[in-house]
């Protein structure tokens, strides 16, 4: 603690506004060479916007950004890449039908022009850059191969190849955007190993995140964001979950949901080897059988991507399943439409929201009457009542706290927390038998988190089934009665929940069955 | 007390004032679209040599009259422009509620000359095959119900051809123009043409006077398909907005993802998006045929289908703006007349004006830019991407 640490990278005093937000108001922020500092805040509360400042993609209103103490100015993500600053973006920005080094070498090609006024047709040289993608993942302990087409590879390798694609570009300093969101327990893991390799080596990573535990777990120093201002730092040995979730919302947070044992009942949602296929014309629910009881949370695990968006869809009727049926109350509906689903009882939250659940033009009041307009109250024959549309809407806003100015401003103007209570509010308040809930909270702050987990406990508490499936192992494991794991369109496995634990999950949802 | 009264007075004209801006949002890019249009439009009279003053005199006398004029000739200059603003309604109408509905129908043209054909055909040839004098409550009707429906069911087939194949409506609908095009023209150089000897154009019979409407005033063409073309965009307006069809429809053209998640029936709604917008078009096609030539002839669309979808830009797909944008249209075509015999200025270059109109509407951006106007951050998705 003696020797102050040399600053690689330094925001001083940065300042961006957008029309009618302050997204940054005087924010400083240094990286040590050779740590890892977790940048951490809810969404909105300016970290991207912080970083897309130190990667060259905003100019600043004021103050200066300075790597190795000179102050720099940054026109382009060109220029920081120059400067040795490097970007994992939380959406890969991959050609998956690229291999691997063709990827890397996309935008920085080696050609063997003999003067720099020949044409532009040189040979592309992969081997050689095959070679150094060898030797970089060689150094730093990421296995790589070069030859694999991006598409083939899992999610946790395609990160992988972003990082090697920074290093390739020479970046000593990283930046990786919410790395974590599509990887599975174990693959993170894998990304703080290979996180911790990188520093050891030199390199300096920020890691933006607003996932509590893993800040506690990998970073060396942490410093949280709310609404456009650094309101704190912290070391890591001396915080806890609760201290920087307080400082993250600026309240004290329940972060456990508070709820009583569940009293299930008869069997609400039964599936009987249901298959679907995906977009492409595969099979990605293979002969899948459970039953939701009601009164019980049902929850479905899985890493995205093992046929739970296509079950989920089936379910609601946006998708035709293959084979199989499921009923819900003894009402068999498998293959139905939405409609028909809708009124036997189903209450759907979508796992995309601005796709499924909302007309982002259409007024809240519109969005809250988006599936029952065409009966009682809201139309009588075929003549909408706006005023019967317009007082559910008022009732619902005060009912489930939507924050908004007035019924009338269009959903897509809405912060994603207030779109996703907009969607809970329309379909908890019908009279539903089972709650369907898709990734419920992914994207959003941990108020409107912890409003939409107490909104589902109590629909559960109600007597209603509730099958929520989610990639996040910690609302699996807060909210679900039961727990299915969901791997390559197969269950592999149902257990109580009081009968496993985090890591046993996260072994299922890799799919390592353990020894019996 | 007294300042806080200002400010309170003061932060109240602002807001009303800015709700002034948010309603009047929505119409001031077409306004000042038209405005600057003008502008260049003047600037080129100017450029070869014209008056650009006495050429919009001429204009607005030509298709609205004047004290000048004299009452007479006043009258048909507004009887004129009602006659062209007719079909304009009915066909941007067609256009705009596709529009409403997430789909481009640029078949308007081909949609109107069936409707025209068919209408023509129960107007002229119904009595005879029932063997029977029609009374005009019935035969009216019925020849403003078969181009209606004939209409309809040209567009219904793209309709249907988009949901259940995929298949894209821009591409279908101009194929489908083709066909009808030409099939017309086959119909009225054959079977359907005017049997008179003295006849050599093609163009049907005359249509019985049971199947015409009554004039309005004497001695002016202007006839009751005028008014039946604002009750039309009332209608639709009423449709869209007030009935859970129209909801259905706005859904679907606003996010068809959403809209089947909602349990609407996206298919079939598309379908009958495309059939109502068709049976709009093959109206404009049968009050031509009933109010005004009382037979079909090959060429008498001056490009109406065409101009529909200007016009429904400029209207914004609001019923209401269809009206006045085909109000203006109408009174640009018509006035030209009287521009050039004023100012030896082509009436091309109405045509000219019209484009830059219809230029600065869809590029609304450059407007924005001349006059310093924010964005309000929606855009109109007028329709969906290729294959969308």
């Amino acid at each position: 603690m003696t020797d102050t640490p040399a600053i690689i990278l330094e925001a001083k005093g940065i300042t961006k506004k957008f029309p009618g937000v302050l997204a940054n108001d005087n924010v400083n922020f240094d990286l040590h060479k050779g740590e890892i500092h977790a940048l951490l805040g809810e969404n909105g509360a300016g970290k991207s916007t912080l970083m897309n400042v130190l990667y060259g993609l905003y100019k600043p209103d004021e103050g200066d950004v300075l790597v190795e103490g000179n102050q720099m100015v940054l026109n382009s993500s060109r220029d920081a890449i120059k400067h040795g600053i490097g970007m994992v973006h939380q959406h890969f920005m991959l050609v998956p039908v690229f291999t691997v080094t063709e990827n890397i070498m996309l935008g920085a090609e080696t050609d063997h022009r003999a003067a720099p006024n020949e044409l532009p047709l040189a040979k592309l040289d992969r081997a050689e850059v095959a070679q150094k993608v060898r030797d970089l993942s060689h150094q730093y302990g990421l296995e790589v191969d070069p030859n694999a087409v991006v598409g083939d590879l899992s999610v946790g390798v395609q990160q992988r190849v972003e990082i090697v694609k920074a290093l390739y570009r020479k970046a000593n300093i990283l930046i990786l955007d919410e790395p974590t969101a599509v990887l599975t327990p174990q693959e993170a893991d894998d990304l703080f190993r290979i996180m911790h390799e990188l520093t050891d080596k030199g390199v300096s990573i920020v890691f933006i995140t607003h996932k509590l535990k893993e800040v506690l777990k990998v970073a060396d120093r942490i410093t949280v964001m709310r609404a456009g201002r650094v309101v704190g730092s912290a070391n890591p040995k001396e915080s806890n979950e609760q201290k920087l979730a307080s400082l993250m919302v600026g309240r004290e947070v329940i972060l456990t949901v508070q709820k009583k044992p569940a009293e299930p009942k008869e069997d609400m949602l039964v599936v009987n080897d249901l298959r679907v296929k995906d977009v492409r014309g595969l099979e990605a629910v293979r002969g899948v059988s459970f039953i939701v009881r009601a009164g019980e949370v049902l929850g479905l695990a899985g890493v995205q991507g093992n046929g739970q968006t296509e079950l989920a869809e089936a379910l609601s009727g946006l998708r035709v399943s293959e084979s199989g049926q499921f009923s819900i109350g003894g009402h068999n509906l498998t293959g139905k439409p939405p409609r028909q689903i809708t009124e036997a009882g189903l209450a759907d939250i979508p796992e995309d929201r601005q796709r499924h659940g909302l007309v982002l033009g259409y007024t809240i009041a519109d969005n809250l009457a988006l599936c029952d307009y065409y009966h009682m109250p809201f139309s009588k024959g075929v003549v909408i009542q706006q005023n019967q549309v317009d007082a559910n809407a008022r009732k619902l806003i005060e009912d489930y706290d939507v924050r908004t100015p007035s019924p009338y401003i269009a959903a897509g103007k809405l912060s994603g927390g207030n779109q996703q209570k907009v969607i809970v509010a329309r379909e908890l308040s019908r009279p539903v038998k089972l709650v369907l809930a898709s990734q419920p909270t992914r994207g959003l702050d941990v108020g409107s988190i912890e409003y939409i987990h107490k909104q589902i406990i109590a629909m559960r508490d109600r007597g209603v089934a509730v099958l929520l499936v989610s990639a996040e192992l910690d609302e699996i494991l807060s909210l679900s009665d039961r727990i299915a794991v969901m791997y390559r369109g197969e269950i592999v496995t149902t257990v109580d929940r009081k009968d496993t634990s985090r890591e046993q999950l996260g072994l299922l949802m890799a799919g390592v069955h353990e020894p019996a | 007390m007294q300042s806080e009264k200002q400010t309170n007075s003061l932060s109240k004209f602002t807001s009303s004032l800015k709700r002034f801006i948010e309603w009047i949002d929505p119409i001031l890019v077409p306004l000042l679209a038209i405005l600057t249009s003008m502008i260049v439009g003047g600037i080129i009279i100017k450029s070869v040599g014209g008056d650009p003053i006495l050429a919009y005199k001429g204009l607005l006398e030509g298709s609205f009259g004047s004290a000048e004029l004299g009452p007479v000739k006043s009258q048909r200059a507004m009887s004129e422009t009602a006659v062209w603003a007719t079909p304009y309604i009915f066909a941007g109408l067609a256009v705009a509620l596709a529009f409403k509905g997430g789909l481009f129908n640029i078949g308007a043209e081909g949609q109107l000359a069936l409707g025209a054909v068919f209408s023509s055909l129960i107007g002229y040839a119904l009595p005879g095959w029932l063997g029977v004098d029609l009374p005009t409550i019935i035969h009216l009707p019925l020849a403003i119900l078969g181009g209606l429906v004939m209409g309809g069911i040209w567009a219904g087939i793209v309709g249907a051809l988009k949901a259940y194949t995929g298949g894209h409506e821009v591409i279908n609908t101009i194929m489908m123009n083709y066909i009808a095009l030409n099939s017309t023209s086959f119909l009225l150089n054959g079977v359907m043409k005017d049997p008179s000897p003295t006849n050599v154009i093609a163009r049907t019979p005359l249509i019985a006077e049971s199947a015409r409407f009554a004039p309005m005033f004497e001695g002016l063409r202007v006839h009751w398909g005028f008014v039946l073309a604002l009750f039309t965009a009332v209608f639709i307006w009423w449709l869209l907005n007030k009935t859970t069809l129209g909801f259905e429809i706005r859904t679907v053209g606003a996010n068809p993802d959403a809209a089947h998640y909602a349990g609407v029936n996206v298919k079939r709604t598309l379908i009958l998006t495309m059939f109502i917008s068709g049976a709009l078009a093959g109206m404009a096609g049968a009050i031509e045929v009933t109010g005004l030539n009382y037979r079909h002839e090959l060429g008498f669309s001056q490009g109406y289908g065409f101009d529909a979808i200007a016009i429904a830009l400029l209207g914004k797909s609001h019923p209401i703006g269809v009206v006045l944008a085909s109000i203006l249209f109408a009174a640009m075509r018509n006035g030209a007349t009287r521009m050039q015999f004023l100012t030896q200025m082509p009436v091309d270059l109405i045509s000219m004006i019209q484009a830059f109109i219809l230029l600065f509407v869809a590029a609304d951006a450059i407007v924005r830019f001349i006059f310093h106007i924010k964005s309000t951050g929606e855009r109109v998705v007028l329709t969906r991407g290729w294959g969308g």
